[in-house]
C-alpha cells in the first residue's frame, strides 16, 4: 500500500453536475461511497469506478477518480478484465438490479464464482428507473409496474442468495439512509481480497417509492433491522431485547427474559464461517416474521483469482527456457536451408 | 536409403491425401510427411480435414479423418485434388475417392475391406471400385494390417496394440513412393516414445517394412517431385492460428504493454486462446470468459486498464460481442477481435471454411460504428496480421478486426522464421504524468489519435463511456452538431489508418484484360489460377487485399487500366458490394462459391478463361 495519503470526500467529487431526481437514493449512496473512499487511505488514482447502464450507472460520472460507464449489464466483465490486467487499482462496479441480476445476471454469477479482487455496489431499488418503470429481477411478486400492470408473476432473486449460489465468499447489505453503515461496510468490503458484493437498498421516489419503506419505517425500523457484526451477539430492537436463536433448523426471533431467554441463548455472528448455511438462513431474513439483516453477513477469505494467475505466470516465466519472441519462433522442430 | 528402381516419374507438385478411421492417427501420419518433404526442400502446403462429430461410430462415412499434403515447386495451396489418396478402410474410399484425380493412385488397406466394413461405409456390394466407377484409377490394394502383424508377430506385443503402427507402415509405403528419408520420421518416433523403446522400434520397424514392401511390389513407380526454389534462413512449420496467437505476443513484445485475451471457446477459432493460454512465460493473461460478451467485455476493461487487449472468435461469436464493440469504437480504446471465419448463418459449418463475415466486421453494429478490418491471406502471414491488427490498434486507438478463416487457421505452411528485429516498435500514445489539463479526446492534429491515460497515473483521473461526449473534454453531450462532429471525426480517424497501409501489388502486367481481384484466406488459389494462366500467356493480373478498411491507396489507380474487374470470393458478394459502393465508377463481374470449401484453381480458371473469352 501506498503511504499514507490524506483525502476528503471532496476530493472525490467530479464536476459534473448530479443529475437523478432529488430525493433519490442514489445522491445518498454517492456521498457514503466518497466519504468512505476518502477514508482508505488509497489514492485517487489508483481508483477505478466501472458501471453498467442505469439510473444508478451514472455513477462514475460523478467520480473524480478513473471512471467507465459502459453498457448495459457488462461492468462487472469490464471491471474484471480492469483487475486481472491491472491488480494494483482498488476496482469498483456499480450495478443496478436490472443491470446486475438481469441482463448482467450470468456475469454477476460467474464473478463470485471467480473471486476476483473487487468491490461489486447493486443499487436495488427493485425496478428498472432509467427505463421509467418496468419491473426488475428483484421486484416482489404481484408488484404492479408498467410492465405488469396486473401484478407480476415472477418470483423476484434475492442477491444475496446469488452469490451464496454461486460459491460467492462475500456479501453485506445496507440501505441507502443509512450512511453511516454503508460506510463502515464499504470501508471493510474495500479490505475484504475477493469480490464483494453490496446489497445497498436504495428507493426510487419515481417509480418505487418506498419499497423499503417497511424496513426504513422512522418508527419501526429499529425493530425490523438487525445490523449483524462479526463475533457479536445478534441482539436487535428498538431496546435491545430481541435475538435470533436457532429453532431446529431454523431460526426464529424471540425476546431476552421472556421463556429464560438469555444473551448466552442467542447466535453470535460468524462472517468468517465458511459453510454458507447460516448466512443463507440470515440473507433470506424478512418481515414481517423477521428483521432484514444488514451488515456483513458473511467474509469468508481465500485466495483470488488475480492472485492465482499471477502466482501462475511467476512459475512459468521462472521455468520455462523461452524468455522472447525470437526464443519463441525458434523452438520446437525447426530446419535451416 | 535411395531407389534402385531407375523407372520414375518427375512432377512439378503432387498432392497425396491421407485419410482413414479417426482412430487411425492420419493427422500425425500427413504430418510427418509434410515436414519430411519440408526438411527436403519441398514448398508444402497442408491441409486437415477432421470429422464434424468428435467420436463419430468407428468405420463410418461421419468418423473419417482426412490430411492433405501438397509438396513440391510453386506451392501456393493445399492442392486441389489429390494425386495419390491413402485410404485406410472403405469409409476413408468413399468420403474420398471424388478429391483423387481420374488416373490418379488410390492405396487401400486390402485388409479392412471386410463385409462389415464395407456396409459401414455404406456400400451395396462388395466391390467397392466398381460401384464407385473407380476403373480409372491405379488401385494398389496392399495388405496393410496383415503386414503390419506379419512385422510384428515376435514382439510380444498384443494384436490391438500392434494394429496402432499400422499407419507407419502406409507412411513408409508412401515414403517410397516419393523417395523421401525416413531419418526425420525415425527420429520423431524416438522423441515421442522415448518412454517405451519397444513402441520406437515397432514403429520403426512397421515404417521399414512398408517402406520396402513398396519397392517390391511392381504397381508402385516412385516420383521425383521438384524442390522449391528456397531462400536461405531457418523454417518451421506453422499454422494460421498458431501465427495469429504468435503474432499478437509479438506486438506485445514490441509496444512493451503485456497481453490480454479475452475469450469463450468457438471453432475454428479456439486454438488461438489454447495457445496464448500456454504463453504464460511472456506474461500473456487469458481469461476464458462465460460467453463472448465477457470475452470481448474483459478485453475493453483490460484495455482500459492499459493492456493490449484482444478478443478471439468466429461468427456466432462476433455477433455477440457487437454491442461491445462499438463501446470500444466510441471510447476509442484499442483493441483486437480476432474472427475466424466459418460456414453461416447461424452455427452453419463450423469446421468449414466461408469468407462470409466480411460486412459484419464492417458493419456489424449499431450506429456508425467504424473500426478498422483487415485480413490475413496465408497460415503464416496470420502473424504479420495479427502483429498489424495490434499495431494499428494501439498507434490509432481504435478497435480492429483482423479476419482469417477455417482454411488458414488449421491449414499449415513452412514459414521463414522472420527476425524480431525486422518488426517496428509499437508506440502507443500512452498520456504522461504530469501532462496538464488531461483531457481525453485532445486529438493528435495529424491522425486524430486521442491519448492514452492508464488508470494509476496520478492527476490523469477522467471518466469514460457509452454517451455521446465532447470532443476533447469528453463530457457527455446531446447537443445535436456535436454529434455529427464526433461521428465523422471517428470515421476520419479509421480513414487515416491509410498512412500505415500499403499499397497494393499487381501479380502480372499492370494493364489488361482481366484483373482477378480477391481478399483473406483465397490468397493461394487465386494467385496458382492466375499463375498458371499467365503462363498460358492470358491477358490476366491479380490484386489481393490485406487491408479492408481503410482500403490501400493505389486502389482505384490500379482497377482504372483493366478492361474487366473480377472479385472471386467465399461468399455472395460482400467484398464486391463493398467495393461498388467505395469505387461506383467500375464494373465489377463477380465470381462466389458458398459451399463452406476452398475454390479450386481449376475452377477458377475455368470461369477467368470464359470472362477472357465473352467479348
Ligand atoms: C442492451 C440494452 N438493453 C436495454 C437497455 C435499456 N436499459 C437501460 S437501463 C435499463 C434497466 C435499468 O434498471 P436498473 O439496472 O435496475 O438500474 P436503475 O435505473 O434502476 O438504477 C434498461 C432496460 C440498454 N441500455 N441496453
Ligand atoms: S428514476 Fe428513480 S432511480 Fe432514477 S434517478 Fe429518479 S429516483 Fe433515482
Ligand atoms: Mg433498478
Amino acid at each position: 500500500m501506498a503511504a499514507e495519503v490524506k483525502l476528503t470526500f471532496k476530493d472525490f467529487k467530479s464536476d459534473q453536475e448530479v443529475r437523478w431526481c432529488a430525493g433519490c437514493g442514489d445522491h445518498a449512496i454517492l456521498n457514503s461511497v466518497q466519504k468512505a473512499m476518502a477514508e482508505m487511505g488509497i489514492p485517487k488514482e489508483k481508483f477505478a469506478v466501472i458501471a453498467g447502464i442505469g439510473c444508478s450507472s451514472r455513477f462514475p460520472y460523478y467520480m473524480n477518480t478513473y471512471g467507465f460507464h459502459t453498457i448495459h449489464g457488462r461492468g462487472a466483465t469490464i471491471a474484471s478484465g480492469v483487475k486481472v490486467a491491472n491488480p494494483d487499482l482498488s476496482v469498483w462496479v456499480i450495478n443496478g438490479d436490472g443491470d446486475g441480476l438481469a441482463i448482467g445476471g450470468n456475469h454477476f454469477i460467474h464473478l463470485n464464482r471467480r473471486n476476483i479482487n473487487l468491490n461489486l455496489l447493486l443499487f436495488n431499488n427493485e425496478i428498472y428507473g432509467l427505463t421509467k418503470g418496468q419491473y426488475s429481477p428483484t421486484t416482489k411478486e404481484g408488484t404492479k409496474t408498467k410492465t405488469s400492470p396486473y401484478g407480476t408473476i415472477e418470483q423476484p432473486f434475492n442477491p444475496g442468495e446469488l452469490v451464496l449460489g454461486a460459491q460467492g465468499k462475500y456479501f453485506a447489505r445496507t440501505i441507502d439512509v443509512n450512511m453511516k453503515l454503508t460506510q463502515e461496510i464499504l470501508i471493510n468490503a474495500q479490505k475484504h481480497k475477493g469480490t464483494s458484493v453490496v446489497e445497498i437498498l436504495q428507493n426510487c421516489v419515481i417509480f418505487s417509492n418506498g419499497v423499503h419503506g417497511f424496513y426504513t419505517d422512522k418508527e419501526n425500523k429499529l425493530d425490523r433491522q438487525i445490523v449483524l457484526h462479526h463475533g457479536e451477539k445478534m441482539i436487535f430492537g428498538k431496546n435491545n431485547d430481541k435475538g435470533l436463536v436457532l429453532d431446529g433448523l431454523k431460526l426464529k426471533v424471540v425476546t431476552l427474559g421472556e421463556n429464560g431467554i438469555t444473551e448466552n441463548d442467542i447466535l453470535t455472528h460468524d462472517a468468517h464461517e465458511e459453510t454458507p448455511f447460516l448466512h443463507w438462513m440470515l440473507i433470506a431474513m424478512k418481515g414481517p416474521d423477521f428483521p432484514i439483516a444488514l451488515g456483513v453477513i458473511r467474509e469468508v477469505r481465500t485466495t483470488t483469482y488475480e492472485q492465482k494467475m499471477e502466482d501462475q505466470i511467476a512459475e512459468v516465466k521462472a521455468k520455462s527456457p523461452i524468455k522472447n519472441m525470437t526464443d519463441l519462433l525458434h523452438s520446437g522442430s525447426t530446419w535451416t536451408v | 536409403m535411395t531407389n534402385k528402381i531407375d523407372k520414375v516419374i518427375e512432377l512439378d507438385h503432387v498432392v497425396i491425401r491421407f485419410s482413414g478411421d479417426s482412430g487411425d492417427g492420419m493427422q500425425l501420419t500427413g504430418t510427418l510427411f509434410s515436414d519430411t518433404s519440408a526438411f527436403m526442400g519441398n514448398g508444402i502446403s497442408t491441409f486437415p480435414d477432421y470429422p464434424a462429430e468428435i467420436r463419430a461410430p468407428q468405420g463410418t462415412v461421419g468418423g473419417v479423418s482426412g490430411f492433405q499434403v501438397h509438396f513440391g515447386h510453386d506451392i501456393n495451396t493445399p492442392g486441389d485434388y489429390a494425386d495419390v489418396l491413402v485410404a485406410m478402410n472403405p469409409a476413408a474410399l468413399k468420403a474420398n475417392a471424388k478429391w483423387t484425380k481420374l488416373g490418379g493412385s488410390i492405396i487401400l488397406d486390402k485388409d479392412a475391406f471386410t463385409a462389415k466394413n464395407l456396409e459401414k461405409a455404406g456400400y451395396k456390394t462388395d466391390d467397392p471400385i466398381k460401384e464407385d466407377n473407380l476403373g480409372g484409377f491405379n488401385i494398389i490394394s496392399a495388405p496393410i494390417s496383415s503386414m503390419t502383424q506379419e512385422t510384428l508377430k515376435d514382439t510380444g506385443m498384443d494384436n490391438k496394440t500392434i494394429l496402432r503402427s499400422k499407419n507407419m507402415f502406409a507412411l513408409g509405403m508412401c515414403y517410397y513412393l516419393f523417395n523421401r528419408e525416413l531419418t526425420f520420421t525415425e527420429k520423431f518416433i524416438e522423441t515421442k516414445f522415448k518412454k517405451v523403446p519397444a513402441v520406437i522400434e515397432a514403429n520403426k520397424k512397421v515404417l521399414k517394412a512398408g517402406y520396402n514392401y513398396g519397392y517390391n511390389v511392381q504397381e508402385l513407380t516412385p516420383y521425383k517431385v521438384a524442390a522449391e526454389e528456397i531462400s536461405k534462413g531457418t523454417y518451421r512449420n506453422i499454422n494460421g492460428n498458431t501465427a495469429t496467437a504468435w503474432g499478437l505476443v509479438a506486438a506485445s513484445e514490441k509496444s512493451s504493454l503485456p497481453l490480454f485475451c479475452g475469450s469463450y471457446p468457438i471453432t475454428p477459432a479456439t486454438d488461438i486462446l489454447h495457445e496464448l493460454a500456454k504463453l504464460k512465460n511472456f506474461g500473456v493473461k487469458t481469461f476464458q470468459a462465460e460467453d463472448e460478451i465477457g470475452g470481448v467485455t474483459s478485453a475493453i476493461g483490460a484495455s482500459f486498464a492499459g493492456n493490449l487487449a484482444v478478443t478471439t472468435t468466429s461468427g456466432p461469436g462476433l455477433a455477440l460481442k457487437g454491442e461491445a464493440i462499438g463501446l470500444a469504437v466510441i471510447t476509442e480504446l484499442p483493441l483486437v477481435i480476432v474472427n475466424v471465419q466459418r460456414g453461416g448463418p447461424s452455427t452453419g459449418l463450423p469446421t468449414k471454411t466461408e469468407q462470409s463475415d466480411l460486412l459484419q466486421a464492417l458493419y456489424g453494429r449499431n450506429g456508425e460504428s467504424p473500426v478498422a478490418v483487415i485480413a490475413a491471406s496465408t497460415p503464416s502471414n496470420c502473424f504479420h496480421y495479427a502483429f498489424q491488427a495490434g499495431k494499428i490498434a494501439l498507434e490509432h486507438m481504435t478497435p480492429v478486426v483482423l479476419l482469417t478463416d477455417g482454411f488458414l487457421a488449421n491449414g499449415t505452411q513452412p514459414w521463414k522464421i522472420p527476425n524480431m528485429e525486422d518488426y517496428p516498435e509499437i508506440k502507443a500514445p500512452i498520456a504522461k504524468e504530469g501532462t496538464e489539463n488531461y483531457m481525453p479526446y485532445l486529438r493528435n492534429e495529424e491522425n486524430l489519435v486521442r491519448e492514452w491515460a492508464i488508470p494509476g497515473t496520478p492527476g490523469l483521473e477522467h471518466r469514460i463511456g457509452g454517451l455521446e461526449k465532447m470532443d476533447k473534454t469528453g463530457a457527455v453531450s446531446y447537443v445535436p452538431e456535436n454529434h455529427q462532429v464526433m461521428t465523422d471525426l471517428r470515421e476520419e480517424k479509421v480513414a487515416r489508418i491509410i498512412a500505415d497501409v500499403p499499397d497494393l501489388e499487381i501479380i502480372g502486367e499492370d494493364e489488361g484484360d482481366l484483373l482477378v481481384v480477391g481478399w483473406g484466406g483465397t490468397y493461394g488459389h487465386l494467385l496458382t489460377a492466375a499463375h498458371d494462366m499467365q503462363k498460358e500467356g492470358k491477358s490476366i493480373s491479380f490484386v489481393h487485399f490485406n487491408y479492408i478498411k481503410p482500403l490501400p491507396a493505389n486502389t482505384k489507380d490500379v482497377f482504372k487500366k483493366f478492361k474487366k474487374i473480377l472479385v472471386a470470393e467465399l461468399n455472395n458478394g460482400q467484398f464486391v458490394n463493398y467495393l461498388r459502393s467505395m469505387f461506383p465508377e467500375f464494373t465489377y463481374l463477380q465470381y462466389n462459391k458458398v459451399m463452406g470449401l476452398p475454390f479450386t484453381s481449376i475452377e477458377l480458371m475455368d470461369n477467368f478463361n470464359k470472362i477472357l473469352e465473352e467479348k
